[in-house]
């Protein structure tokens, strides 16, 4: 019984781990421009084909198109920057939200005209499946989701504590005009944040396809869980994103184990109704009130 | 101007929104007629299809237009409370065998609730998590829909949904269908066309221009956002119903999130805040696949684009453009000043407790008091400034008197009644009236309107009707000097206009106690002089107490009968003007002491 327990507390957190990479993508996106990037899903989709096309039929080193796939992700951060959010910087957020949310069907129907309908399998990294510890069977790829997920974290952490770039950054998510004032080029920090969370989009979809399947509607419901991970975390919050994303894994594996298999999906939705209901700051948020 | 100007029974002016113009009178024929025109020419039944997808879709789209374009709240569960409307009445007619006509109310009822229901657990949180939830919902519909496969027959969908009949008259045929279509679909979009310049309506183009604003003015916020959210969704769930009897079948891609971003593309294309708008978008949305059928598999990656490109280049929709140009054209009727009644206030007199008490007020954000125990009290039919250098704590006092926050501890005593757990609307229908530091106006509805909103608080002693609000809203800004500039949009007119136009929506209401923010904040001196006069106006003419923040010595000497001075969120003087700014205390806390007065 507690093997069964620890094999899904396992495979819950490397999903979880998928959805944290994911999560921290819209979240710092939402702190750099108070935008929900609704096409926040499609990242993972479109770097998932990307590493399709050079590993399997260009038959590129496995190495050299996770680095190209990423780099195609950067060209996707900057266009959706320019071409998504830019025009649009100066209105409400209903507008960005929509032109997202248009974003996402042109990502997803381009590829699709490229790619057609049918799903590809994407290898494993490893030839190994996994070990064998005690009861539980740790799935290679699992093992390099979690592990990837941890350096990309570490690597976060110290990009925006420790370096002058991230100070720039964290300047501009909380005043932008100030940044501007001392000098921070404060468009190009916008250009960046978008890239790199294009690229922790990427990331995760590159880590998942093997598991998942390449298809262009991967990324629909990685993205409703992460936005839900970012609620039940904290709306905004970076530590939020990850314990939120981590959490909500756990909690769908084990009401797919003991529950309902095709209401899984259900379940975080109505964590976070519940969350909303009770906790609408999430677990790392603060509470804020508009200021007259 | 006019001999009615003395007459205290004046009629009420008539403004916009007229009855049916002559010239009005053709086009609403033709409309009329248009439905029957299947029956005078052969139309193929591919074209009755389209006809048919068109009229059942605006359903949806028209409750987008009243969700999003006059309250400014998402919903991209639109497809769901359309579904819900369907499968209702496949459910019942094909299932249960029972009449169109029961699975009808039982669709609009059922998409109704749910709407209700969802909109009064997220519509306080508002913004990204409304788009969140409504996605949320949209996606468990789905899972429930393809899984609850005894009730929903699953993917499969469920076929063999009979038309009703009506009277005895059955409506088998799809032309005789459409018309009953046709006629539902009008009547809606005549019920948004007419919803804004009602009282509802108002109240929540106000949410949407500026909800603190909205609520501060006395609009039930989240009430008014509610009942839009659940009108919109019995829109959906009556355009379910007619789709799934005029289709004869319904299976659960018809209602997918895809569906919602196409009712809202829909609404966004034609003009959101208009219902000839959203027919319009739905139209054009439903027409668009068949005219790029050339682009074949790209056709939705074009689509994709669109969407971008009408938020960058069409906010307004191709309604918006056609009414930028109309506007253009056509000018509203000027108002006759001199119609314009006298404004009353309605004071009473021989009451000497005072009007206002603030009790011990504490307010802490974390470790910092902002507020540390202040005592203050009101009287009637005084001016009472407030002042103290900047961030001592007088916005977070005034916030705290309005219940945009709540008090870590004391109270709020107005007229006699403790208020302390009170909404900010409800103070305001309690007599509270409130204009903003920074102007918090309803941007895009006119002057007027602004001041109706203020004007429809609950328990403003005004008749019933639109007439008597309008009246009302036009004598409060003759009040203020503002009565021709009724019918201008408030965004365009000046600064200091702007200023009055808020003191105007306050004094609307009725209030007991009128609280003014920093009202000289930005006025030039000739303005800031006509603000001392209206103030002097109000207290002396009316008898109304008013309770300001000003940084402006030269005004506070000349308004006000007492003054109280905090610093660091502690009352540290008051009195009279005289003895208050020349006290050693109060010259120390603005120009410090004199151990560091450089300053």
């Amino acid at each position: 019984m507690l093997a069964i327990n620890l094999q899904i507390l396992f495979s819950g957190l490397a999903v979880g781990a998928i959805y944290a990479l994911v999560s921290l993508g819209f979240v710092l996106i939402i702190r750099a421009t108070n935008v929900v990037n609704f096409a926040q899903g499609d990242f993972p989709m479109v770097a998932a084909f990307a590493m399709l096309t050079l590993l399997s039929s260009l038959k590129l080193p496995y190495l050299l198109s996770f680095v190209l796939s990423l780099a195609v992700m950067a060209v996707v951060g900057v266009a959706f920057n320019y071409g998504v959010y830019y025009p649009l910087r100066n209105r409400t957020y209903l507008p960005v939200l929509i032109s997202t949310l248009g974003a996402g069907i042109f990502m997803q129907n381009a590829v699709l005209a490229i790619f057609g309908p049918q799903p590809h399998p994407l290898p494993k990294v490893f030839r190994a499946q996994g070990f064998q510890v005690g009861g539980v069977f740790l799935d290679s790829q699992y093992l390099l989701i979690l592990a990837v997920t941890l350096v990309a974290v570490g690597f976060q952490y110290f990009l925006f504590e420790y370096t002058l770039l991230g100070k720039k950054l964290q300047a501009t998510s909380q005043d932008k005009d100030m940044a501007r004032l001392v000098g921070i080029p404060v468009a190009g920090m916008i250009t960046f944040t978008f890239v790199y969370s294009a690229a922790l989009g990427g990331l995760a979809g590159i880590l998942v396809a093997p598991i998942l399947f390449v298809s262009i509607g991967m990324g629909s419901t990685i993205a409703l869980k992460a936005f839900s991970a970012t609620i039940i975390g904290g709306f905004g919050d970076v530590t939020g994103a990850i314990v939120g994303g981590l959490l909500l894994g756990v909690v769908e594996a084990f009401a797919a184990a003991y529950v309902s298999v095709p209401y899984k999906d259900a379940f975080a939705f109505l964590l976070v109704f519940v969350f909303l209901l009770l906790r609408p700051q999430g677990i790392f948020g603060e509470k804020v009130s508009e200021k007259a | 101007m006019s001999e009615a100007a003395t007459s205290t029974m004046a009629p009420p002016i008539t403004v916009r929104r007229p009855r049916l113009r002559p010239r009005l009178i053709p086009p609403l024929v033709v409309l009329a007629l248009l439905p029957f025109l299947p029956f005078a020419i052969t139309v193929s039944d591919y074209t009755l299809n389209i006809l048919m997808q068109a009229t059942t879709y605006a359903m949806p789209v028209l409750g987008l237009a009243i969700v999003l374009g006059y309250t400014g709240q998402i919903n991209l569960a639109q497809a769901a409370f359309f579904g819900l409307g369907a499968y209702a009445v496949a459910l019942v007619t094909v299932t249960l065998g029972q009449s169109f006509w029961i699975g009808l109310p039982i669709g609009v009822a059922l998409a109704a609730g749910l709407g209700f229901v969802l909109g009064l657990t997220t519509l306080r949180l508002g913004g990204h998590y409304l788009a969140m939830i409504t996605i949320s919902f949209q996606q468990i519909f789905d899972l429930v829909l393809n899984n609850w496969i005894a009730v929903t027959r699953g993917p499969d969908g469920i076929a063999g949904i009979a038309r009703p009949s009506l009277f005895g008259w059955v409506l088998a045929d799809a032309r005789t269908y459409l018309v009953l279509c046709a006629a539902v679909l009008y009547a809606m979009v005549a019920f948004v066309w007419w919803l804004p310049s009602t009282r509802l309506g108002r109240a929540m183009r106000a949410v949407r221009e500026n909800e603190l604003a909205a609520e501060v003015t006395g609009v039930h916020t989240l009430r008014v956002k509610v009942v839009a959210f659940t009108i919109s969704s019995a829109l959906a769930g009556m355009g379910g119903v007619l789709f799934a009897a005029g289709f004869a079948y319904v299976s659960p891609d018809n209602f997918s999130f895809g569906r919602s971003v196409e009712f809202l593309t829909m609404v966004l294309l034609g003009g959101v805040q208009s219902p000839i708008g959203a027919a319009l978008g739905t139209v054009l949305l439903i027409l668009l696949p068949e005219w790029l059928r050339f682009l074949k598999g790209i056709y939705l990656a074009v689509y994709g684009l669109a969407v971008i490109l009408i938020m960058v280049f069409m906010p307004e929709g191709i309604w918006g453009l056609i009414q930028t140009v109309w506007k253009r054209l056509a000018r509203p009727a000027p108002v006759e000043v001199g119609r314009v009644r006298p404004l009353e206030l309605d004071i009473p007199v021989a009451d000497t407790s005072p009007i206002l008490h603030l009790r011990e007020v504490r307010k802490h954000f974390g470790g910092v008091k902002a507020v540390a125990g202040v005592d203050i009290q009101v009287s009637r039919g005084t001016v009472h400034a407030l002042i103290g250098p900047n961030g001592s704590g007088k916005t977070t006092i005034l916030n705290v008197l309005n219940g945009i926050y709540r008090p870590t501890a004391g109270g709020i005593v107005l007229d006699g009644e403790d208020v302390t757990g009170r909404s900010p609307h409800e103070r305001a229908g309690r007599g509270l009236g409130r204009t903003f530091q920074n102007i918090r106006l309803f941007s895009a509805l006119s002057a007027l309107e602004n001041v109706m909103v203020g004007a429809q608080r609950d328990g403003n002693p005004l008749p019933p009707g639109n007439a008597a609000l309008r009246e009302r809203a036009l004598s409060a800004l003759g009040f203020v000097g503002l009565a021709d500039r009724a019918h201008l949009v408030v965004k365009n007119l000046p600064y200091g206009h702007q200023r009055l136009v808020e003191i105007a929506r306050a004094l609307a209401g009725h209030p007991k106690l009128l609280l003014l923010d920093e009202p000289a904040a930005g006025l030039n001196p000739v303005e800031k002089q006509s603000l001392v006069e209206l103030l002097k106006r109000l207290r002396s003419a009316h008898g109304l107490t008013i309770f300001l923040i000003e940084h402006d010595m030269g005004l506070i000497e000349q308004v006000s009968d007492r003054i109280s001075v905090i610093n660091f969120g502690k009352k540290i003087a008051e009195g009279a003007p005289a003895e208050v700014l020349r006290h050693p205390d109060v010259i120390a806390a603005y120009l410090g002491t004199p151990g560091h007065a450089a300053a």
